[in-house]
């Protein structure tokens, strides 16, 4: 029995010794993750964001360097002079403490963004005495450095990622920064790269003994890819500066190949303005304007109705269902009668054909072509689904698929639609006539209304509509090469087009004409209407003009929308002979006169008495 | 028969244990002390170069120990304890302070610490006392002659103070049971320790109410002719007296770190960044080696230097880390079995001095083995004893190079004796 005791007391200490080091070792798994808050630092390299080249490889977008400053909270000596820091960088007190806070909630042992973006003044001055400062450090990031004053909707900008994106995408840290809105956004991972990641093996003092494992898990930064945009820089800040004190915008594709030339809308904003420390607090500002709203890109975002230039496809449909032939004639006498003393006034009287309808832009003209369109199948609702499915096959009523933010769908009504509205029944082609000249429910965003005109230039085809060109070493989305054939015959086309090639000779829009260039275009006005102080108010017509030029092997189809600028002929129209001089030409050379009247007017005064608050009287 | 040839007679088993463990602790030094250029591994600026020069020079020890007439251990043993005490009370003269422990001399770039070597002198005096066949442990002043053995080093060096060391003497009491000492003085001092625990974790009164309820048990469930009311009552007064004691020991006599350290082993809220900080790193090594650690040479924890005094004390975790729970138990298995080969070659000796004495040597080993990793892992309380082979140091490594050898010396001799 006693030479027992040791071998036992022997056992039972080593059983003891083994089973805690199991539970130590094997169980509890807190220690590893303890060892690795030990044992490394990450370090981050952030490559450049790719530069951004216009159609004609002109530097658009390039990059700044900018300096932030990071703390590593763990790494903050307890005893750090807290108003030295404070003074060197012109914050507060309670700035401080914030952004600590933050950052320790954030993680005590990762980089968190203090200070973003100091001036090179703060820079030099902080960058001396940085060793005082344990656990803050400096990191260089690229920001945006702009090129021209235009085009901030299509770039985007960019900004430090919030905690929704961190927590939503592993690969953003606190004070990466993301691209938002525009190509910015929608090509962020082409012009971002990918950060270089650095594992560093850390001694008891925190110093730096070597890279981790050799460097196993360490990856090098991959450069962002420079981006050719489709946008024709010159074209774009022209287009920017005649909408003058104008709201509305310009879209201007490319109809052989669906890129866009040119995307305005107005009001803008010097895209510079979201670069550097003010950026907040000019986001704040633009965002605020709830008047003007300058984030919105009109072009886009905005559904209005198409008005008259929406006789194009009323008369394409027409054609293509054969309801009418480019013979067929109607008589209008001021207007349209549907039933039951209903009326659509025309401007408008005599006979016309399907060439001086389109050039009269005469309402009775596309009125009837609509009413026995629908009339056509004996039901409405089959009569209105086989309409809309011809304007759909030109991509309307729904997105366009374009790489940009997405927009608005637009809204081609359909049987459902109706019967949502008419529960009852009791709807025909006579109650929903105003579609027929481009009012009523119809919604169409002016990109959707220069798609539409492309499709007509290249007669019954087009390219969804995009805004990358090239990716440096990459390729482009194949949907921009993939035909979308209309359901509309090529042949119907041709009357069409030389209807829109006259609105020029002797339609709405003869004295528009631009020399050396033929034209083809229609002039559009649309009612429309504003809730002001809860009353829903009509308001000054939109000025809408779409056209294509030339008219033999078209280069560029445009669609240009100026909010309460009464009738198209009026702003939109002159705008449009601008732009398409500009570019075919690359100077609206034979129309100096109307450039500088676009440059230097707008309707500044129209849209302050909106606003006034006093009684108003509209379109004169 | 007579002077066979020692070769032929050492035991190579325990000598091959011995030699595997050093060398797994010279490597297990050399990792936890790399510096971060690589120098030659007989660099004797870096501690791993030392620790060569101190294995290598244990061979002519070894050698020495070997070849000495084994009659000297038992005939100069008494020689040895007094120069031992006489070491170990001069340190209060001539001692070198580190760590507010006055516990060795510094001989220009050389040190040694004489509580290494009065274990050893201490197992022969003691080998030697009860090897006298008039000595009998059931009687009280032989009982007491043994005590003042261990407890003269034991005074010495609780005043240095160096409770590790000291603590290792204790073991000595598991020999003096196997010689004979009565059972209730092992059951005393077990209860004691475990009074004491309890004393540290809960109120002092509930620990006497649980005795009161534990002693009532036992009276009324005990054979009538053992029920001594006196005996029990005694015995309740005794662990009264010593459980408030202990409370007041903990509350007004004891230092704040080592407050703390008692703190730190029962979980207690301890500051990371001082008192509880390298046993929090001990464990982070330890924990995160998982089931077949980091690999060799790449212990996070061991090159970054996060575990202080790694080499020595807490050697131990660079295992734990780089080599993981398989690694550590090949080398606890390592160690326990050179713990049962020396029991079990202490149990074919013929003589009683022999016997006594391998006892000692796997007591001692035992307890440095255990209360060393017990104190890594949070069983034990923080003090410092060094792991048998594993731990840097020339005097630890030569005094268990000694203390073993003499055994296999003893062991080899057997078939001299008679």
């Amino acid at each position: 029995m006693r030479k027992l005791l040791l071998p036992i007391i022997i056992i039972s200490a080593t059983l003891l010794i083994i089973a805690r080091l199991f539970y130590l070792q094997i169980v509890d798994d807190s220690w590893i993750k303890k060892s690795d808050n030990n044992a490394y630092k990450i370090k981050y390299e952030y490559p450049e964001r790719g530069y951004i080249y216009d159609r004609n490889n002109k530097l658009m977008v390039a990059n700044q360097p900018s300096y932030d400053i990071m703390v590593t909270p763990n790494e903050v000596a307890d005893d750090v002079d807290v108003n030295e820091l404070c003074n060197l960088l012109h914050i507060d007190r309670a700035y401080y403490d914030l952004r600590m806070k933050k950052a320790n909630v954030y993680s005590p042992r990762l980089p968190s963004i203090f200070l973003p973006q100091l001036s090179k003044k703060e820079f030099a001055a902080f960058q001396e005495k940085i060793r005082r400062f344990k656990g803050f450090d400096i990191v260089k990031r690229s920001l945006r450095d702009y090129q021209l004053t235009a085009g901030a909707n299509v770039f985007g900008y960019i900004q430090q990622v919030n905690d929704a994106i961190i927590q939503k995408n592993p690969y953003y840290k606190s004070g990466d920064l993301i691209g938002r809105q525009g190509v910015e956004e929608v090509y962020e991972e082409v012009l971002r790269g990918t950060k270089g990641v650095k594992y560093i093996q850390k001694d008891r003092f925190n110093r730096e003994i070597g890279s981790f494992k050799e460097g196993i898990y360490d990856t090098i930064a991959v450069q962002g890819k420079d981006i050719t945009l489709t946008l024709d820089m010159e074209l774009q800040k022209y287009g920017e500066s005649l909408m003058f004190e104008k709201r509305g915008g310009i879209v201007a594709l490319e109809p052989s190949t669906g890129e866009i030339l040119a995307l305005v809308t107005a009001p803008n904003y010097d895209p510079a303005l979201l670069v550097g420390r003010d950026r907040s607090k000019n986001y704040l500002a633009l965002e605020r304007d709830t008047i003007g709203i300058p984030l919105f890109d009109r072009g886009l975002l905005a559904e209005y109705p198409p008005g008259s230039p929406f006789k194009i496809l009323t008369g394409l449909v027409g054609l293509q269902e054969e309801v009418i032939d480019e013979n067929s004639t109607f008589v209008c006498r001021h207007g349209f009668s549907y039933g039951r003393g209903a009326f659509m006034k025309c401007h408008d009287s005599g006979t016309n054909n399907l060439n001086s309808g389109i050039y009269h832009s005469c309402n009775t003209y596309f009125a009837n072509t609509f009413k026995l369109t629908i009339d056509k199948y004996g039901k409405p609702d089959l009569g209105v689904n086989a309409w809309a499915s011809h304007l759909q096959s030109f991509g309307l009523g729904d997105f366009l698929g374009y790489d940009l933010p997405p927009g608005r769908k637009g809204l081609i009504p359909t049987a459902k639609f109706y019967k949502r509205f008419y529960p009852n029944g009791g709807w025909r082609s006579s109650t929903i006539i105003s579609n027929s000249i481009g009012q009523g429910e119809i919604k169409m965003t002016p990109i959707q209304l220069a798609n539409m005109m492309a499709t007509v230039a290249n007669k019954g085809w087009y390219y969804t509509p995009h805004i990358i060109k090239k990716i440096e070493g990459g390729t482009i989305d194949k949907k921009f090469t993939t035909k979308h054939v209309t359901t509309i015959a090529q042949q119907y086309y041709n009357p069409v087009i030389q209807g829109l090639f006259d609105v020029y000779n002797f339609g709405t829009a003869s004295r528009l004409k631009v020399e050396g260039i033929e034209i083809c275009g229609k002039t559009g006005t649309a009612e429309n209407f504003a809730k002001i102080g809860g009353v829903r108010t009509q308001l000054d017509d939109h000025s809408i003009f779409v056209a294509f030029a030339p008219k033999e092997n078209p280069k560029i189809a445009i669609a240009v929308f100026i909010e309460n600028g009464y009738w198209g002929a009026r702003w939109a129209g002159p705008i449009a002979s601008l732009m398409i001089e500009k570019y075919l030409k690359g100077e609206a050379l034979t129309q100096k006169a109307r450039e500088e009247y676009i440059l230097h007017n707008g309707l500044k005064a129209t849209y302050d008495k909106y606003t006034s608050g006093m009684p108003f009287s509209i379109n004169h | 028969m007579k002077n066979q040839s020692v070769t032929n007679s050492v035991d190579w088993i325990t000598i091959l244990l011995y030699m595997v463990l050093a060398i797994m602790g010279w490597m297990t030094i050399y990792s936890a002390s790399l510096p971060r250029e690589a120098t030659s591994i007989f660099d004797l600026n870096q501690v791993y170069g030392k620790q060569i020069l101190f294995i290598l020079g244990s061979i002519p020890l070894i050698i020495v120990m070997l070849s000495i007439d084994a009659k000297i251990f038992d005939k100069y043993a008494f020689i040895f304890y007094g120069l031992s005490i006489l070491l170990l009370a001069g340190l209060f003269i001539f001692g070198t302070e580190r760590k507010g422990q006055t516990n060795w001399y510094a001989f220009g770039g050389f040190s040694l610490q004489p509580s290494e070597f009065a274990k050893i002198a201490t197992s022969l005096v003691l080998s030697k006392y009860l090897s006298d066949v008039q000595v009998n442990l059931q009687k009280v002043n032989h009982q007491l002659v043994a005590f003042a053995i261990i407890g003269g080093p034991i005074l010495l060096i609780m005043m240095q103070p160096d409770a590790g060391s000291a603590m290792i003497f204790l073991s000595l009491v598991f020999v003096l049971y196997r010689e004979g000492l009565p059972a209730w003085y092992l059951i005393a001092g077990f209860s004691a320790v475990g009074l004491f625990l309890l004393a540290l974790v809960i109120k002092p009164i509930f620990v006497i109410i649980l005795l009161v309820v534990v002693l009532g048990l036992h009276y009324l469930t005990a054979k009538r002719v053992n029920r001594n009311p006196i005996a029990y009552t005694l015995i309740l007064v005794a662990a009264s007296a010593f459980v408030f004691s202990v409370s007041y020991v903990y509350d007004n006599v004891l230092e704040p770190h080592q407050k703390d350290r008692i703190n730190v082993l029962f979980g207690k809220d301890v500051d990371l960044k001082a008192e509880g900080y390298n046993l929090n790193q001990a464990q982070i090594a330890i924990g995160s080696g998982g089931w077949l650690g980091k690999g060799y040479l790449e212990g996070t924890q061991t090159k970054g230097g996060f575990v202080p005094e790694q080499h020595t004390d807490y050697i131990f975790t660079t295992v734990g880390e780089e080599w993981g729970f398989a690694g550590s138990i090949i080398v606890i298995i390592m160690l326990i079995t050179l713990l049962f080969r020396i029991i079990y070659l202490a149990e074919r000796q013929k003589t009683k001095f022999s016997r006594t004495y391998g006892y000692c040597v796997a007591a001692i080993l035992f307890m440095h083995f255990f209360v060393n990793i017990a104190m890594l892992i949070r069983l034990f309380p923080t003090v410092g004893v060094p792991l048998p082979f594993f731990s840097y140091g020339g005097s630890s490594f030569w005094a268990f190079t000694i203390l073993l050898f003499i055994f296999i010396k003893l062991d080899a001799n057997r078939v001299n004796e008679w």
